[in-house]
C-alpha cells in the first residue's frame, strides 16, 4: 500500500532541463526546486495514524458506587503519528546536477531525479557538445574577462571590420579541429578516421581540453558582437577568455557580456523551464518529455562501459601475450 | 507514587513530571530544584543521568516482587501499578506525546513539536511543565490579551519560552505598551506577529521605542504605528538597522524626509539584506535611470525581487514600452512594474501574451 506522496515521489525520476537565470548560483537553482518538490509532497494528507488500545474506567451502568468500575478496551488513534509530531513525511530529495553553470552564464542546466542521478554521470562522459551564445564587447580588458570586473586597459577599436572578425574565427576554428584529431586517438590515414569524420562523429577520448567543434559570427555591430559556439569539456571562464583571445588576435581587447548555453547535448532552450514553471506538475510534465532521451543516455552509457571492458580484456591479453614472450626469452637466455 | 522500579529520585523526576501527577505541589518543587541542578537539561543528556541514578540504586532498595507463581484476586490485580513503558532516552518527543498532558495539548492547539524538539533544550523543558500549573494560565493569558486562537499554535511553536516566562513579566509588558498608547488590539497583533515581544524587559521595549523615534526623527505616533506594522523591530538587533540608514543615507544618497517616507511606507526596509537593497538600487537607479525622488514616492520596489524586476525592465525596454516618467505619455508606475502578478502584468503593462514573456526571459 502506498499512500498519495509516495506516489507522487516515485513519479520524480529523470531528467529535465531548466533555465538558469544570470547572476544566480547553480546551488541555488538547486535548492529552489528541492524546496518545491518538498513543499508539494509533504502537501500531500498523511498516511492515518496508528491506533492504539486504551482502557478507560467505565461505570457498568446500573449501580453508580465506583467499585463497579470496570475497564473497557478502545482504539483511538495514536497521537505520537500526528503529522504536528512527526514533522513533514519527506525531508529530502536528491537533486542531480549535470554540466555547471557558473553564476555570471545563463542559459539550459539540465538536473536529474531519483535514478536518473546516475545518468548525469553517463551524459557528462559521453561528449555530447554544448551550444553557446557569446556577447562580447571590444574596447576594454577585464581582470575575469567579465563586463563587470575590474578594467585593466581600454583601447581603440576602429580598425576591426566584420572581414578581420572571421578571418580570426576561421583561424581559431582550425586549431580546435586540429586539437579534436589529435585527441580523438585515430590514424589521420585510416579508412575509420575517414568515415568518423565524414558522420562528424569525431570526439576526445578520455580527458581532454576544452574543443571548440563550432564557431561562428552571427551578429557584428562594433563594438558588440555576438559568437555561436559549438563544444566539448569546456568550463564558462574558458568561454569568456575565448572572448578576450578574439580581441587580442584583432590588435584591440574586449570582454564578455553574456554567456547563454543554447543547448546541452539533448536539452534544449525551447523544453527548458523558467523561473516561473518551476512547479512539480510542470516537472513531471518535462521528465515525461525527456523520458526517451534518458532511455537513450542509459543505453549508451551501457554500451561504452561494455566497450572498455572488452578494451581493457583486449588489452589484459596483450600484456599476458607480452608476459608469455618475456618468459620465453628468458628461457632461452637461460638455455 | 507506588513504582516496582526500584529507582531514585531523578527517575521519579522525570515520570511524574511526564503524568502529570501533581497532587501535591510541594514534592514538585523539590522535584523541580533537583532537575535544575543538572544545567545541561537537554533531554538525551538529562536522561542519560537519569538510567545512571537507576543503576547505581539497583541492588541497594529494591521492591520485593510478588511471585509469579502468586494467585491475585481480580482487585488486587486492578491495584497493581504497571510502570509506564516510556524510553528513559529518546531523541524525540514522539514516545511522551500520548502519556503527557501537557505535549498532547500542545499538539491540539496546533504547535509544531517536532520543529521544537530540534532545538536544544526545548524537548526537555516541555517535558517538564505542568499543564494546568504552567501552560493554562499563560494561554489564558495570551487568550485575554486578544491573540486570535488560530494563531497560538504557531505563536508557541516559535516561541514556547513564553511558557516558562513569570506572569507578573508579562503583565507588567502588556501595562507598558497600553502606557504608550498602543490599542489592545495592536499589542494582540503584534505579540501573534512577533512571538518574542513579551519575553524581552521593559527596560529593553522602552529602549527601543525611543531608539526608532529618535534615529528616524519621527512623531510618536507614527513611530507605533511603524512598530506595529514591524514588531520584529522590537526583538531584533538594532544594528542592523543602523547599518540599513546609512547605506540609505550614504550610499544611495536619499534625503533625511525622504529615508522617513520610505521608512514609514515600508518598514521592511530596515531589517532587508544590505547587498540585496544595494543590488535593487543599484538597478534601478543606473541601469532603469529612475531618480530618487521617484523612489521615495515607490518604496516598494525596494521590497521587491531583483530577478522580477530585471526581468520586466528588460521585457519593457525590448518592447520600447519602458517609460518610467510620470510627465510624460504611456506611463508606467514602478508599483505597477514591481506588484503586478505575471499573467496582469503581461497583460496591462506589457500588452502581450504570457508565452511572449516566457520566451523572452529564455533570451537573457
Amino acid at each position: 500500500m502506498s499512500t498519495q506522496a509516495v506516489r507522487l515521489f516515485r513519479k520524480l525520476d529523470g531528467l529535465f532541463a531548466v533555465y538558469k537565470p544570470q547572476g544566480v548560483h547553480w546551488k541555488l537553482v538547486r535548492d529552489n526546486i528541492e524546496a518545491h518538490l518538498l513543499k508539494e509532497l509533504n502537501s500531500c494528507p498523511p498516511p492515518p495514524p496508528r491506533l492504539t488500545v486504551q482502557f478507560q474506567l467505565l461505570t457498568s451502568g446500573e449501580n453508580r458506587s465506583s467499585r463497579d468500575l470496570i475497564l473497557s478496551p478502545s482504539m483511538v488513534p495514536s497521537l505520537a503519528d500526528h503529522p504536528h509530531v512527526t514533522g513533514p513525511q519527506f525531508h529530502k530529495v536528491h537533486v542531480g546536477i549535470g554540466h555547471r553553470l557558473d553564476a555570471f552564464s545563463s542559459g539550459v542546466l539540465v538536473l536529474g531525479l531519483g535514478k536518473a542521478n546516475g545518468l548525469l554521470e553517463h551524459l557528462c562522459k559521453s561528449h555530447v557538445t554544448r551550444d553557446y551564445t557569446l556577447e562580447g564587447q571590444f574596447g576594454k580588458a577585464t581582470d575575469d574577462f567579465c563586463h563587470t570586473g575590474r578594467v585593466i586597459e581600454k583601447t581603440t577599436y576602429d580598425h576591426v571590420t566584420e572581414d578581420k572578425l572571421e578571418r580570426v574565427i576561421a583561424m581559431m576554428q582550425g586549431a580546435n579541429q586540429k586539437a579534436l584529431i589529435m585527441y580523438s586517438q585515430v590514424d589521420l590515414q585510416t579508412q575509420e578516421a575517414y568515415e568518423l569524420a565524414l558522420k562528424g562523429l569525431l570526439y576526445p577520448h578520455g580527458k581532454s581540453p576544452p574543443i571548440l567543434t563550432g564557431l561562428r559570427c552571427i551578429h557584428f555591430n562594433p563594438p558588440h558582437f555576438t559568437l555561436e559556439v559549438q563544444c566539448v569539456n569546456e568550463t564558462q571562464k574558458y568561454l569568456r577568455k575565448l572572448i578576450h583571445e578574439v580581441g587580442l588576435e584583432l590588435r584591440t581587447s574586449a570582454v564578455c557580456s553574456g554567456v547563454r548555453r543554447t543547448r546541452d547535448g539533448p536539452f534544449k532552450v525551447e523544453n527548458a523551464l523558467t523561473r516561473q514553471q518551476w512547479t512539480t506538475d510542470n516537472i513531471i510534465k518535462a521528465i515525461a518529455h525527456f523520458r526517451s532521451t534518458k532511455r537513450k543516455i542509459r543505453k549508451s552509457g551501457i554500451y561504452r562501459q561494455t566497450a572498455a571492458q572488452s578494451n581493457t580484456s583486449i588489452q589484459e591479453q596483450k600484456s599476458k601475450g607480452l608476459d608469455d614472450g618475456q618468459n620465453f626469452s628468458c628461457d632461452t637466455m637461460v638455455g | 507514587m507506588e513504582t516496582w522500579r526500584p529507582c531514585g529520585m531523578h527517575l521519579r523526576v522525570l515520570s511524574s513530571s511526564v503524568q502529570n501527577n501533581s497532587s501535591d505541589l510541594k514534592h514538585k518543587k523539590d522535584e523541580n530544584h533537583c532537575v535544575t541542578k543538572y544545567d545541561s537539561s537537554d533531554l538525551h543528556q538529562e536522561s542519560s543521568q537519569v538510567s545512571l541514578s537507576n543503576t547505581h540504586n539497583i541492588g541497594l532498595d529494591a521492591v520485593v516482587r510478588p511471585s509469579p507463581f502468586q494467585e491475585i484476586c481480580e482487585e488486587e490485580a486492578l491495584r497493581i501499578q504497571v510502570p509506564s513503558a516510556l524510553p528513559p532516552v529518546s531523541f524525540t518527543l514522539r514516545p511522551y506525546v500520548d502519556q503527557s498532558e501537557t505535549l498532547s495539548k500542545l499538539v491540539q492547539l496546533g504547535v509544531d513539536l517536532w520543529k521544537l524538539e530540534q532545538r536544544p533544550n526545548v524537548g526537555s523543558m516541555l517535558v517538564k511543565l505542568d499543564f494546568h500549573a504552567d501552560v493554562a494560565p499563560r494561554l489564558l493569558f495570551l487568550k485575554d490579551l486578544g491573540v486570535e486562537e488560530s494563531k497560538l499554535g504557531s505563536l508557541l511553536t516559535k516561541n514556547p519560552f513564553i511558557l516558562t516566562e513569570s506572569l507578573e513579566n508579562l503583565e507588567a509588558r502588556v501595562a507598558y505598551l497600553r502606557s504608550k498608547k498602543f490599542s489592545a488590539q495592536s499589542v494582540a497583533a503584534m505579540v501573534s506577529k512577533a512571538p518574542y515581544l513579551l519575553n524581552f524587559s521593559v527596560k529593553r521595549l522602552d529602549n527601543r521605542l525611543g531608539f526608532f523615534q529618535q534615529l528616524l526623527g519621527l512623531s510618536s505616533e507614527k513611530t507605533q504605528n511603524l512598530v506595529i506594522r514591524l514588531p520584529k523591530l522590537l526583538c531584533g538587533s538594532l544594528e542592523p538597522v543602523k547599518e540599513n540608514l546609512k547605506v540609505c543615507e550614504l550610499e544611495f544618497g536619499f534625503r533625511e524626509n525622504e529615508i522617513r517616507q520610505i521608512v514609514t511606507t515600508v518598514p521592511k526596509v530596515l531589517l532587508a539584506d544590505k547587498r540585496k537593497l544595494t543590488q535593487i538600487f543599484d538597478f534601478v537607479h543606473n541601469t532603469m535611470g529612475i531618480s530618487h525622488s521617484l523612489i521615495a514616492k515607490f518604496p516598494q520596489v525596494l521590497n521587491a525581487k531583483f530577478l522580477r524586476i530585471r526581468e520586466r525592465h528588460l521585457f519593457l525596454e525590448y518592447l520600447s514600452r519602458a517609460q518610467y516618467q510620470p510627465s510624460q505619455p504611456s506611463y508606467i508606475s514602478l508599483d505597477r512594474l514591481v506588484i503586478l502578478p505575471d499573467e496582469i502584468f503581461c497583460s496591462d503593462v506589457a500588452l502581450a501574451t504570457l508565452e511572449d514573456f516566457e520566451q523572452f526571459q529564455k533570451t537573457l
